[in-house]
């Protein structure tokens, strides 16, 4: 494919059609990573998640235009759900991105989830490693408006900033599993509006009670407070997704975090060989019989799959 | 192409009503498309910048402030110098009976206005991205 040394010295209309071949999947798409992965690995990779209106969008154009200013080149591959009825997907995430038009340091990807329910699509980490290999050197990624369990952007993020708001919950909100264990950064955006300390505070003594996976590593999230819609505080969410990368450096976290996220890539990978040998091997119809046993009880799941495997 | 159609849809000029826009993007998503809705006040560049950067089939464009004739051949050049010939341009918007044509003219695929059904709307896009 052409597209690949187009696409790595800087031909924004290369890389484009690039994401598109790696969202739709299919063999090609392997070659074409195949030979992207060694460009990899030098980005930071930047996580916004948190619920549904809390200002990500309009956060991730402020840390955009920050990074911006420190003339980092800035990826940004934005999240918005699929429809489940119609496969359709509305992607608004560009209109909180205004600010970062004609800017050709940034490149701004939208992403349907198509199906995925962890919060990102996915193909998502496979654009996030094409943008790395295009040479962005920030790369931030924001995830659909998550409720608590859409946790998947940890493992594709080095650094995973989670956004509250005020007004969304009490503290037992706060205490449960989720989202806020996997915060390095934790942001209280809409700061100006009332019960903003409040929300600050829960947050703070949920962190005290611990088990956040991040503070058992020695990291103590930060909770920031910010008004994304006029940059206030935008600054400090800048500093401490710095001193992030740096304590991920310095601890050896960073490559452990390679390291993990290696070998998830790896299991999956193998995983979704593995089912397309076994469904070539096995074919539909002998699939379907087996199905037709299971579900007129002759046989159970369990001895099925025993048999299909050592057929 | 891709299997799934992935429709920009944008609101070019300073006229503020964006009902029109958002009605035809939801009716697109209900027809199973992906729609990357960028919102009010768009430059000509910013469009053709967005259709760049995702790699859409199609930009429809909503204009309510009779400045079409010289936003639509703005966008229609720059999607050109951009390398974006394929991409297909429709109008929604209250355009005059003489400039429909002139716009057809121009390279514009369809134009839709007040009281067009939005299944109409979303099969007329298919089509016309099936004709290639």
């Amino acid at each position: 494919m052409e597209l690949i040394p187009d696409a790595l010295a800087g031909d924004r209309r290369a890389l484009a059609r690039l994401i598109s071949l790696v969202e739709d999947d299919g063999p090609p798409v392997r070659t074409a990573l195949a030979a992207l992965y060694p460009y990899t690995g030098r980005a930071h990779i930047i996580g916004v998640t948190g619920a549904p209106g809390t200002g990500k969008s309009t956060l991730v154009n402020e840390l955009a235009k920050a990074f911006r200013a420190r003339s980092r080149t800035v990826g940004i591959v934005a999240v918005d759900p699929t429809s489940p009825f119609t496969g359709g997907a509305i992607l608004g995430d560009r209109v909180r991105m205004r600010d970062l038009a004609g800017d050709p340091g940034v490149f701004i990807r939208s992403m349907a989830t198509r199906g995925s329910l962890g919060g990102l699509a996915r193909a998502t980490g496979d654009v996030v490693k094409v943008l790395d290999a295009a040479g962005f050197e920030v790369v931030l990624v924001e995830t659909v408006g998550v409720g608590q369990a859409e946790v998947d952007i940890a493992r594709t993020a080095h650094t995973t900033v989670v956004v509250e708001a005020p007004g969304l919950g009490d503290e037992v909100q706060a205490l449960k599993a989720g989202l806020l264990e996997i915060a390095d950064v934790l942001v209280v955006n809409k700061a100006d509006r009332p019960g903003a300390a409040q929300t600050a505070r829960a947050l703070e003594i949920t962190l005290e009670l611990g088990r956040n996976n991040q503070a058992a590593n020695g990291w103590r999230p930060p909770i920031l407070k910010t008004v994304a819609l006029d940059g206030t505080g935008v600054g400090e969410v800048l500093e401490a997704v710095a001193a992030h990368r740096a304590y991920l450096q310095k601890s050896g976290l960073w490559e452990r975090r390679e390291r993990e996220r290696a070998r998830a890539d790896l299991l999956r990978m193998l995983e979704q060989e593995l089912m397309d040998r076994l469904m070539r091997e096995l074919g539909a119809e002998r699939l379907e019989e087996w199905v037709e046993r299971v579900a007129t009880r002759q046989v159970d799941v369990y001895t099925a799959v025993q048999a299909v495997l050592g057929s | 192409m891709s299997e799934r159609l992935r429709i920009l849809i944008a609101k070019p000029g300073l006229d503020g009503h964006d009902r029109g826009a958002k009605v035809v993007a939801r009716a697109l998503r209900d027809a199973g498309m992906e729609v990357i809705y960028t919102g009010l006040r768009q430059t000509p560049e910013m469009i053709v910048e967005s259709a760049l950067q995702e790699d859409v089939d199609a930009v429809g464009l909503s204009i309510l402030s009779g400045a079409h004739m010289t936003l639509v051949p703005r966008v229609l050049q720059g999607l050109r110098e951009a390398g974006l010939e394929h991409v297909k341009v429709f109008v929604g918007g209250i355009i005059p009976d003489e400039d429909v044509a002139a716009l057809r003219e121009l390279g514009v695929v369809a134009v839709f206005g007040p009281g067009a059904s939005t299944q109409v709307i979303a099969e007329t896009i298919r089509r016309e991205l099936a004709g290639g």
